[in-house]
């Protein structure tokens, strides 16, 4: 198991490089820079600014130099916001998202577990079918149509909840935005589990705990439960990478100081090392947290060997 | 009793008069799909929204970048059905042009990821080994990265081009398609009219082209139908975010971005734009679901 773990570790090094290579020469390529402004600035004020950012070295040298910085742990000085360093942006900002974040994926986990499991054990009756429709309008329905119909009706209409805003993470102002950017994986976690438990339940070694007259709850939680949870553990990957991304427009929707929020700001503003330490970031994110789900599931799916 | 010639007679007059048609694959399929009341009723209505947001624009009294400003932010009338919006711009050609350009794009990246999804897949299967190995190792690097934020440095970077969102967006969506075709491909090529196509001097190239490509194309055909919707929600989530299509064209997202801002005051701004979208979305999903089932050979 510790040398899957970390075979599985060392593979996520070459995908890391290739990350960080191409959002260099991405930004080193990209037309325009983020210090031209309307107003033209003298050439030996901007030779001064090329020199302190070091942009005016060999491309090949800025690369190496940039490489060996973020090796490190250190993203450089935010072009735009001059007094910042990318780290201080970034840890100011990654707080409110990994809260949001994590709030919105145990939610999704959870609930969507629970109603699917609900939805298996009373397969083909009403409630079965209104959850799994309902489910049907979660996966439909985009959070940039969810989110402002959630403030419409909660914010402006009943007044129960902020429209927006982040007061240092209140559990008021983190309603909205949760529900906005869990919705959709709370149905995909709930439909995927119904397959998968109407699959278990249907299969003999079931059979077999019912003939030994095993109480219902019991043979749920203790024999069906962990088998029909494969499928959901292989989703969580692709949930966590849909999160963090959604949470561009959420944040942006619900004016929140996050990751997301700083990444379009960074964008629009082309702050070139912004960006590009936010995608190294989130990138490193991805790929730590897909090693995990492997590693999970390795550990529930015996027929994984490794 | 009848003697044996009558036996034989009689049961050749009997296979005459059955007339047993011989069904492909796909003609099973229709059949099947077409039976799928859902999925039918859903293909009618994709049909209307496209036809609409073909010919609406053009039979329109007005145009969608014409302003009106004595009827700004005006709710529905009989003048204009769906109201108009902030700068007094008719939303009901407005929702139709957006749809355009959200269906445009949908099926545009949709066309270019499953083009270079299924081939990739499919060379990569059919060529095996080494090649294979390489092939695969790539596509896990490309999916460990963040790629909707590349796509956004993109847009804002190298300009707010339609054709580049096409082939952004595209360049994203491949990989999933590869892999299934992969998958496919291998199970493919131990057949044996593979093996009699490699006898008969077929090229490599050529056994993929003729023989592999268009066994697989059932799979691809579901999972394009599923692929086309996700497509025109990424092309929503950048056109939500200012960086898609930009004024005075517009798409369903960018409409769904100029009503969430003014829905205190005018819900029909956001609530049109989102109906039709999410009709649309709903509706290839129930058609791709209908096509799986029609051509899951497991449901026979």
């Amino acid at each position: 198991m510790l040398k899957f773990i970390l075979k599985r570790i060392l593979e996520a090094i070459p995908t890391m490089l290739v990350l960080i290579t191409v959002s260099f020469f991405l930004m080193r390529f990209a037309p325009g820079s983020p210090f031209s402004s309307e107003k033209t600035l003298p050439p030996q004020v901007m030779a001064n600014i090329n020199a302190k950012y070091g942009l005016d070295k060999p491309v090949l040298e800025q690369y190496v130099t940039y490489l060996t910085n973020v090796i490190q742990g250190d993203l450089g000085p935010s072009f735009k916001y001059k007094d910042f360093t990318v780290n201080e942006l970034v840890a100011s900002a990654l707080p409110v998202s990994a809260k949001i974040g994590a709030f919105a994926f145990v939610f999704a986990l959870v609930f969507g577990v629970f109603v699917g499991t609900i939805a298996a054990l009373n397969q083909n009756t009403w409630l079965d079918y209104s959850i799994m429709s309902t489910a049907m309008i979660g996966v439909v329905l985009p959070s940039f149509v969810l989110a402002p119909a959630l403030i419409y009706l909660f914010s402006i209409d009943l007044g129960w909840f902020p429209a927006g805003g982040w007061l240092d993470g209140s559990l008021k102002y983190m309603v909205l935005p949760v529900l906005g950017m869990s919705m959709l994986y709370v149905a995909t976690f709930a439909r995927i589990t119904r397959g998968s438990m109407i699959e278990t339940m249907n299969s003999n070694f079931i059979r077999t705990a019912r003939s030994k007259g095993l109480s219902f709850p019991y043979i749920v939680m203790k024999h069906a439960l962990k088998p029909a949870m494969l499928p959901v553990v292989s989703y969580m990957g692709p949930a966590f990478v849909g999160i963090i991304t959604g949470s561009v427009v959420i944040e942006t929707i619900f004016g929140l100081p996050g990751i997301g929020k700083l990444f379009v700001n960074a964008a629009f503003n082309r702050d070139y090392s912004l960006v590009m330490g936010v995608t190294i970031l989130i990138g490193f994110l991805f790929i730590l947290f897909n090693a995990v789900v492997d590693i999970l599931l390795a550990y529930v799916d015996p027929k994984i060997r490794y | 009793m009848l003697s044996k010639t009558a036996k034989v007679e009689a049961l050749n007059n009997f296979s005459t008069n059955l007339e047993i048609e011989g069904r492909s694959l796909w003609q099973d399929a229709r059949i099947r799909f077409m039976r799928n009341k859902a999925a039918m009723v859903s293909l009618f209505i994709l049909f209307l929204i496209t036809l609409s947001v073909i010919f609406v624009p053009m039979f329109s009294q007005y145009a969608f970048d014409d302003t009106d400003w004595y009827a700004m932010h005006a709710p529905p009338s009989v003048d204009h059905w769906f109201g108009t919006d902030s700068l007094g711009r008719d939303l009901f050609v407005r929702t139709f042009i957006g749809g355009r350009i959200s269906m445009m794009v949908g099926v545009m990246g949709a066309f270019v990821a499953v083009l270079i999804g299924t081939l990739y897949g499919a060379a990569s299967g059919f060529i095996g080994g080494k090649t294979d190995r390489v092939m695969m190792r790539i596509l896990e690097i490309l999916y460990a990265i963040p790629f909707m934020f590349l796509v956004i440095v993109l847009v804002t970077f190298f300009g707010r081009d339609i054709i580049l969102i096409f082939v952004a967006i595209g360049a994203i969506a491949w990989l999933d398609m590869a892999r299934i075709v992969r998958g496919q491909t291998l199970s493919l090529r131990g057949k044996e009219f593979i093996e009699a196509a490699h006898v008969c001097g077929v090229s490599k190239w050529g056994i993929i082209t003729r023989h592999i490509v268009p066994n697989v194309l059932g799979i691809v055909a579901v999972y394009s139908t599923l692929l086309i919707p996700s497509m025109i929600l990424t092309e929503s989530f950048l056109s939500f975010l200012g960086l898609g299509v930009q004024e005075p064209m517009t798409s369903w997202g960018a409409l769904l971005q100029e009503g969430a801002q003014t829905m205190e005051l005018a819900i029909w701004q956001l609530g049109f734009p989102a109906l039709f979208m999410v009709v649309t979305l709903f509706c290839f999903n129930y058609v791709g679901d209908g096509l799986r089932d029609a051509l899951d050979p497991k449901d026979r």
